[in-house]
């Protein structure tokens, strides 16, 4: 039978690690993330999970203990937030490279100095190019099946490739939420037994991740862009494969809310998403026409996606938790870049939000609606970047 | 205990490997394929044998290898040992393989790790005391005098003394040695092999592109390390401290070449004044001193190490 509990986000990714049957976890502390990794030691000493657990002394080795683990052809899984994942960066690029399918929870947290230890996606939004999936998760329902789907997603033949399931320090990770956790057996279903593009063999004697010279480099990258571009195409149909089996269905790549009809739409990532929707729904009873648009997958960015959502709408505004430092947020970015070819794009504009754990309320995305709608309504976007509630 | 016919003439390092005329790695290498077989999984990090095993598609070793960043050796390996046990998969030899920068410097705190948690592998630091892959910068392993490129004087500080770093972590298993004595080489890596827990091999291996010496004598250099007392062979099992031929003759000073005929040899030390040779000489007297007595206080049985023993 399927389960009901109630849990904080960091619980249900250790349940959804045990679901998954993953083999070895290795993993260090950071708040605010510590509480996963508590979980799944409270699984293993209590015999519920049969793992190996290796308690490593810093992230760097988390990820290549897994990298290691991985090849030697088990599932893996670690999680990590902020100066955790920072310090595994080097290691990122060379689990994506190895083309191993590690799944890690990233509990976003910003980045010092100075020391924050709420939530921003400076942390996950800094390894944007390290070729890692990421997806942003909205609630503690969608943190435990976006697990399981990452896997499915990583092991399939035509990706490959590691995936970062990102949830946002406290508001998530530390609140309670009602989650659905299904039977044993529907999960196995579901996911396949542990399948990647190679493994340590003593029959097979290969050097994994020898010298490349010029001549083959630049073809190995290549076959990273098109394990993206497949992964693009396979998260939509394994989030409807996963809602028809299980009943939650997250959007695929972008969650659309009352997009249809909508002048303005509200382009946000994870929790954010939930607030915007809320904000709809208010703005909607003044007569405004304004959609919530949740970019849920990050990496590979949902390109088309966005293109589609510009046919209809007016205006875009992109609200960032995130600043790339001397430019502007990097969803702001994408989505400029995504439309730059198209005739009669929409207005962009970009509203930087909540760094360092301020609320992000749906009050606040109420007022950076009505900003955008009267830009809309002028024709110009007056600021190119407007950073919200920053003090005087 | 083998002789040198003794040794398996299969060879799982293949000729068209990459290394230098001479290099003392590569010769062991060889020597330690030899006596662990090829049922061993190879993390290298960034080091010589990055280049030394070919590239890409090729390979010189007929043994599974996996490539690792630069710091994270005993890390990968920890993995590894995790997946196999997982698996249930038994009989393979988990091995790290990395150079002196490697292991002494940017590797140390992956290697202690993974030798606090008792992590079941064999590292085998090759150590030519400096960063040779790239172009002989010193290392916490460069020996005091020596030039490398960024010490173009001369290194001004000692020999990190790694082997008794790693003994400090109770593991069942430290060893030193040389390819110049192939035989406890290889007598070494055996016993390693058949204990369980984190084993570590530091093996002193002469680079003559580095050392600055005609690639012939690599062979004779290693002896010279050895029978200066410069490099001590022993080993520390389970706590217990041993010399091993030829440097269990060398307790007494009498029989120890002066230090002067090793620096003489190799261009690296060219800048070494008689001062700094008067001084090093003193410091091979203190640590044989130290040898001595870990020698004569391990001849009573010690507590074991690496394990827990019942109240």
């Amino acid at each position: 039978m399927a389960q009901m509990i109630i849990d904080t986000a960091n619980h249900i990714a250790g349940y959804a690690a045990k679901a998954a049957r993953v083999k070895v976890v290795a993993a260090y502390p950071i708040t605010p993330q510590t509480t996963i990794v508590e979980k799944i030691a409270e699984f293993v000493e209590s015999g519920k999970m049969d793992i190996e657990y290796i308690r490593v002394e810093s992230e760097h080795s988390a990820m290549v203990a897994c990298i290691g683990a991985a090849a030697a052809g088990v599932r893996t899984f670690t999680a990590t937030s902020a100066h955790g994942l920072a310090l595994m960066h080097e290691a990122l690029h060379w689990a994506s490279g190895s083309r191993l399918p590690i799944v890690m929870a990233v509990v976003n947290r910003a980045m010092g100095a100075p020391w924050s230890i709420w939530p921003d996606f400076s942390d996950s939004l800094s390894q944007r190019d390290t070729g890692w999936m990421q997806f942003y998760c909205a609630d503690n329902q969608e943190v435990f099946d976006t697990i399981i789907q990452a896997y499915k997603l990583c092991e399939d033949e035509q990706v490959f490739l590691p995936a970062m399931v990102c949830l946002e320090g406290f508001i998530l990770s530390h609140t309670y939420m009602p989650v659905k956790i299904p039977e044993q057996k529907e999960v196995d279903d579901f996911l396949p037994p542990y399948k990647s593009g190679w493994i340590l063999d003593i029959n097979r004697p290969f050097s994994h991740s020898n010298l490349v010279a010029p001549e083959w480099y630049m073809e190995f990258r290549y076959m990273i862009q098109e394990a993206m571009e497949n992964a693009k195409r396979l998260i939509p149909v394994i989030d409807k494969e996963y809602g028809e089996t299980f009943g939650f269905e997250h959007g695929g790549l972008v969650e659309k809310y009352k997009c249809e009809d909508a002048d303005l739409i509200l382009l946000t990532m994870g929790t954010m998403g939930s607030e915007a929707k809320i904000a709809v729904e208010n703005l909607r009873k003044d007569g405004l026409k304004v959609g919530s648009a949740r970019v849920r997958v990050f990496r590979p960015f949902p390109t088309e996606e966005i293109v589609k959502l510009a046919e209809q709408a007016q205006m875009f505004a992109a609200i960032d938790r995130h600043i790339s430092f001397g430019m502007e947020g990097f969803l702001a970015t994408e989505i400029k870049a995504s439309l730059l070819n198209q005739k009669d794009p929409p207005l962009v504009a970009g509203f930087i939000a909540g760094l360092g754990g301020r609320d992000v309320t749906f009050d606040t995305i109420e007022k950076i609606a009505k900003k955008s709608l009267k830009w809309m309504r002028g024709g110009k976007v007056e600021r190119e970047t407007e950073w919200v509630d920053l003090r005087e | 205990m083998v002789t040198i016919k003794e040794l398996p003439k299969e060879e799982y390092l293949l000729k068209g490997h990459a290394a230098c005329a001479g290099c003392g790695p590569a010769i062991s290498l060889r020597l330690i394929f030899k006596a662990l077989g090829n049922k061993i999984f190879l993390v290298v990090p960034a080091c010589c044998t990055t280049v030394i095993q070919g590239p890409y598609p090729y390979t010189s070793f007929s043994v599974p290898l996996q490539n690792v960043l630069f710091e994270s050796t005993a890390a990968a390996a920890s993995g590894i040992v995790a997946g196999l046990r997982q698996r249930n998969l038994e009989g393979i030899t988990v091995v790290g393989w990395a150079g002196d920068g490697g292991t002494v410097d940017i590797g140390i705190q992956a290697l202690s790790g993974a030798a606090e948690r008792e992590t079941d592998f064999i590292y085998i630091c090759y150590d030519n005391e400096a960063y040779g892959n790239t172009g002989m910068q010193r290392s916490g392993a460069t020996p005091y005098g020596a030039w490398t490129t960024t010490t173009p004087s001369g290194k001004r500080e000692r020999k990190k003394d790694m082997p008794l770093i790693m003994a400090a972590h109770r593991i069942p298993y430290v060893a030193t040695a040389c390819p110049s004595y192939p035989i406890d080489l290889v007598n070494k890596l055996r016993k390693a092999k058949e204990i369980k827990g984190t084993k570590y091999i530091h093996i002193l291996a002469p680079c003559p592109t580095g050392w600055r010496y005609d690639t012939s004598k690599t062979v004779e250099l290693g002896r010279l390390a050895v029978l200066t007392g410069l490099w001590a062979l022993f080993e520390i099992e389970y706590g217990k401290f041993k010399l091993n031929p030829p440097s269990d003759r060398l307790i007494d000073k009498t029989k120890r070449k002066p230090v002067k005929e090793y620096f003489a040899s190799q261009g690296r030390f060219r800048n070494l004044t008689d001062e700094d040779t008067k001084r090093i000489q003193k410091w091979v007297e203190e640590d044989w001193e130290q040898y001595r007595k870990r020698a004569s206080n391990s001849t009573s049985d010690s507590s074991p190490y690496g394990k827990i023993e019942e109240a």
